[in-house]
């Protein structure tokens, strides 16, 4: 049962984070990826607030472990911080790094308080 | 026509998921919606079912480090990298359903970022740092391993 909540909420988290992606870059033609970004910092809002409330397992799953874990993502986070430094993009490299790990974190502690 | 062994990666090109700049990319889903968010959607529920597995296999207690998310998010990153290098000569629906799909609900930033503030919950400040950072570190270096040894491969 467990395996199937997860299964359901990632298979709704991933093209998410593709449509969101592609909606983020149509309106801001920048070198800073800017739609991994949105999709990391929303999930870790998520994923806080549901921790706070101390979401029953089945809800946890589908949405924590399933939806959040697959709207957002390391992957592509690394290989965009590792292409900006290959292109001898550092600032943006640096500014990937700490800015999606600030607010990451931020909105996760922010959402978790909010809700507790 | 004999096919290019190894074709670099489109000038430019940053994001992994889907960058518009890239010709054929922004044009992926005219009249193909249902392909490749089908295949985005399976992707990712294996990946994240995967990712599931694995945690329950590896359980962490409270104020130890997350070993479980730790491996998924740096091993996701070594074949990220070696996807990335492989697609240029690969199936449209390739990095659809593993890059987008697979890798990308298998690794996870939310439970990064709410494991390093239970640890810091839990006290374990020190702990919670090095995981940041570890994490962090071990994933651009396997993403970099990933890319520089499928690159020579690919070369050779």
């Amino acid at each position: 049962m467990t395996v199937l909540l997860v299964f359901v909420g990632a298979m709704v988290g991933a093209p998410l984070r593709y449509l969101t992606d592609r909606a983020v870059q149509k309106r801001h033609e920048t070198t800073f990826p800017w739609g991994t970004f949105t999709v990391n910092v929303t999930g870790c809002l998520i994923l806080g607030a549901l921790s706070g409330a101390g979401s029953a397992s089945a809800t946890f799953s589908l949405l924590g472990t399933g939806f959040c874990g697959a709207l957002t993502t390391y992957s592509t986070f690394s290989y965009e911080t590792f292409r900006l430094a290959e292109q001898k993009e550092y600032f943006y490299a640096a500014m990937n790094v700490v800015v999606s790990i600030v607010a990451g974190v931020g909105a996760a502690v922010i959402a978790y308080m909010a809700v507790m | 026509m004999v096919r290019p062994a190894y074709v670099d990666p489109v000038s430019g090109e940053i994001d992994p998921d889907v960058d518009l700049r890239v010709e054929g990319q922004r044009r992926e889903l005219v009249g193909h919606h249902v392909q490749v968010l089908g295949a985005i959607a399976l992707g990712g529920g294996l990946g994240a079912v995967a990712r599931y597995g694995l945690a329950q296999a590896m359980p962490v207690r409270p104020g130890q480090f997350p070993w479980a998310t730790f491996v998924t998010n740096v091993s996701g990153c070594l074949l990220i990298g070696v996807l990335m290098v492989l697609v240029a000569r690969a199936h449209r629906l390739v990095r659809p359903f593993f890059g987008v799909g697979v890798l990308g609900g298998f690794t996870t930033f939310s439970t990064y970022a709410v494991e390093f503030q239970n640890l810091l919950r839990a006290g374990q400040v020190g702990l919670a740092f090095a995981y940041l950072a570890g994490t962090l570190v071990s994933a651009v270096i396997a993403v970099l391993i990933g890319v520089k040894t499928t690159r020579s491969v690919v070369r050779a």
